[in-house]
């Protein structure tokens, strides 16, 4: 059998305006860069579920800056200390994620955006990106920072998301960014896979990034910064204040659904000796060797 | 939008072989095929690819795609997305599955999007239930580092989606006696300009692998001493047991980071595991809890790893290896 494929489908029809092509030689770089507040993973002992609800009870398990994007920030931080331009960060969730944001800005990001609306509430990783894209998709930038994955979900789906969306170039599992030229935007970037191995690929901006940890040192935040931090613009935005239909956000706009929470339990026979005896010794050999290996 | 009952898994080559993670998706594929009477098939994209063909058509496959060019030879992530979304959009496929690969974790979430369908990412299990008069695929997930389940579904939306972890699932039998279609894809290349291949180097993994292994020893923040670290070795030999480790192994590097075990690293399911001086933190733990008989040793009596374990030692590990070590060798 025979099959002809034709290329590049795009159905995404809800999100008509793609991304514009600055005129003209600019400045320094233009870069968003993604971030998400999640509880802190040292911590993650401490969630429990709620036994009859089967809900996720994390009140008292403190809020923090996902430690991928602070990686992400720290990269964006980088370019900008060496070509210039403008850093936005991004965040989607409830008021109380301002306080991520407001650290970027302290740590030197030039503008915070928190779209924040009951609408997008739910959103599994798609209804995420759509949300993101929707904000990012009339901006002008050069590039987009994620971090690759979150410490909560781990599904490291949401930024190739945007990226398709929008339609531009992107990247994962990100460890370096080489030969940056800022004026003809573009930059080599290092990509791991399995084993230690590696692929290196030009891209061509604008495009989207996605960082390990070991992409950088991330930097203290200063004095001046926190106190500078106040004074930067910062806004934050309903799904209506961006025109975006409900139906394609939260948890109306994502296809999956959670459908069930337990905690896993096994049957085990719990045998529980104490010592090296020789007794117990022989023991392990016998339930060993009466193993099917 | 049409959909055909079909699975389909797309099968990931690095440098001429299949990777095995792609192989234990097409196992569970096959299974899920089965039980939702369904067609399975595999897609394969490459260059000069047709040795993994004949390989792919010993198992019990009904339909391959094989896009073949030599543009294709190494992952493009913008080429491959395309080619597969294009291949699936019309008429769609009830499931698409991917074993979760550094590179098959930026690819599916791309051709989810290009499908504007839903994906769970990195599954422990994935099994079908009906729900509403409906076979629905329940994926499974382990949440918040892997201190409880999730199952997560994708009800109205096709096809379901889903990267399965390194060493959750099995490869499936050889079954050469079946028949399979071969559906050679012609693709026309789209014009795309944002992604340039400069340079790649694929790495083989430095050790026996724990997805692989029947028996599995683990070392956790216990075993400190390069005699410790010797000694687990040693015990591995006697099995030809694969060696991983918790976190803070493979941080200090005598775990290598392919065989962190975990939530964030491999779940396996051994035939005997054995954990030395790892306490059994829930990050660890999802990893091995199907493992069918485990064996755990550790100082602390009130290690969580003891009410997870089928038989549990509480003793030092430095007592407790050379004792062993030495009745196992006799």
């Amino acid at each position: 059998m025979f099959l002809l494929l034709y290329p590049g489908i795009k159905n995404l029809s809800f999100l008509k305006s793609k991304y514009i092509k600055k005129e003209g030689k600019n400045m320094g770089l233009d870069i968003i860069v993604c971030v998400k507040q999640v509880s802190d993973p040292d911590y993650f002992s401490e969630i429990t579920l709620d036994p009859e609800t089967g809900n996720i009870q994390r009140d008292k398990v403190p809020a923090v800056m996902n430690s991928f994007d602070e990686h992400a920030l720290e990269e964006a931080l980088k370019l900008k200390d060496e070509f210039g331009g403008k850093i936005t960060v991004i965040s989607m969730g409830p008021p109380k994620a301002s306080e991520v944001l407001e650290w970027s800005l302290a740590l030197g990001a030039d503008e915070a955006v928190l779209l924040s609306d009951k609408a997008f509430a739910g959103a599994d990783s798609w209804a995420t990106a759509v949300g993101l894209a929707e904000y990012i998709k009339d901006k002008d930038f050069d590039l987009i920072f994620c971090g690759n994955q979150s410490d909560d979900g781990a599904t490291a789906q949401v930024g190739p998301q945007i990226a398709e969306i929008l339609n531009i170039p992107h990247l994962t599992f990100v460890s370096s960014l080489e030969n940056i030229d800022a004026d003809n935007k573009e930059a080599v970037i290092k990509r791991e896979i399995e084993y230690g191995g590696y692929m290196k690929f030009k891209l061509k901006m604008p495009g989207l990034i996605a960082v390990l940890k070991d992409i950088n040192e991330v930097r203290a935040i200063t004095a001046e910064g926190m106190m500078t931090a106040g004074e930067k613009e910062f806004n934050t935005y309903t799904a209506e204040d961006l025109n975006i239909d409900p139906k394609t956000i939260g948890l109306e706009g994502s296809p999956t659904r959670v459908i069930n929470t337990y905690e896993q339990s096994f049957e085990r026979e719990k045998n529980i000796l104490e010592g090296v005896s020789e007794e117990i010794i022989e023991k392990v050999k016998e339930k060993i060797l009466s193993q099917d290996i | 939008m049409k959909t055909q009952n079909e699975v389909l898994v797309w099968l990931e080559q690095r440098n001429g072989e299949i990777m095995d993670v792609s192989l234990q998706a097409l196992g569970k594929g096959i299974e899920l095929a089965e039980e939702l009477g369904a067609e399975i098939s595999a897609l394969i994209i490459g260059h000069q690819i047709d040795d993994m063909i004949s390989e792919l058509q010993e198992y019990k496959v009904d339909k391959i795609y094989k896009i073949s060019d030599p543009e294709l030879k190494h992952f493009k992530i913008d080429l491959y997305t395309d080619i597969i979304s294009s291949l699936t959009e019309d008429p769609r496929p009830e499931i698409m599955l991917f074993g979760a690969t550094d590179l098959s974790m930026q690819l599916a979430p791309a051709v989810a999007a290009r499908l504007e369908t839903g994906l769970t990412a990195h599954c422990s299990d994935l099994y079908i239930k009906e729900i509403d008069g409906e076979k629905q695929l329940i994926t499974t997930v382990p949440g918040f580092k892997g201190g409880c389940i999730v199952e997560i579904i994708c009800p109205k939306h096709r096809p379901q989606m889903a990267t399965i972890s390194a060493g959750a699932v099995k490869k499936p039998q050889k079954n050469s006696a079946g028949s399979c279609e071969i559906i050679d894809v012609e693709y026309e290349k789209p014009e795309l300009n944002g992604l340039e291949l400069l340079e790649m180097e694929v790495k083989e993994p430095k050790c026996k692998l724990v997805e692989n292994a029947c028996v599995v020893i683990a070392g956790g923040r216990g075993v400190k001493s390069d005699q410790g670290v010797q000694m687990v070795h040693e015990l591995a030999e006697i099995f030809d047991a694969a060696v991983g480790g918790t976190r803070p192994s493979t941080d200090t590097g005598w775990v290598p980071i392919e065989n962190l075990i975990g939530s964030s690293g491999k779940t396996i399911q051994p035939d005997l595991f054995i954990s030395l001086a790892a306490s059994g933190a829930a990050h660890f733990s999802s990893g091995i809890l199907k493992s069918k008989y485990i064996i755990a040793v550790d100082k602390d009596p009130d290690a969580p790893i003891f009410d997870i374990c089928d038989l549990g030692i509480v003793a030092d590990i430095n007592e407790f290896l050379p004792k062993l070590i030495s009745k196992l060798k006799n």
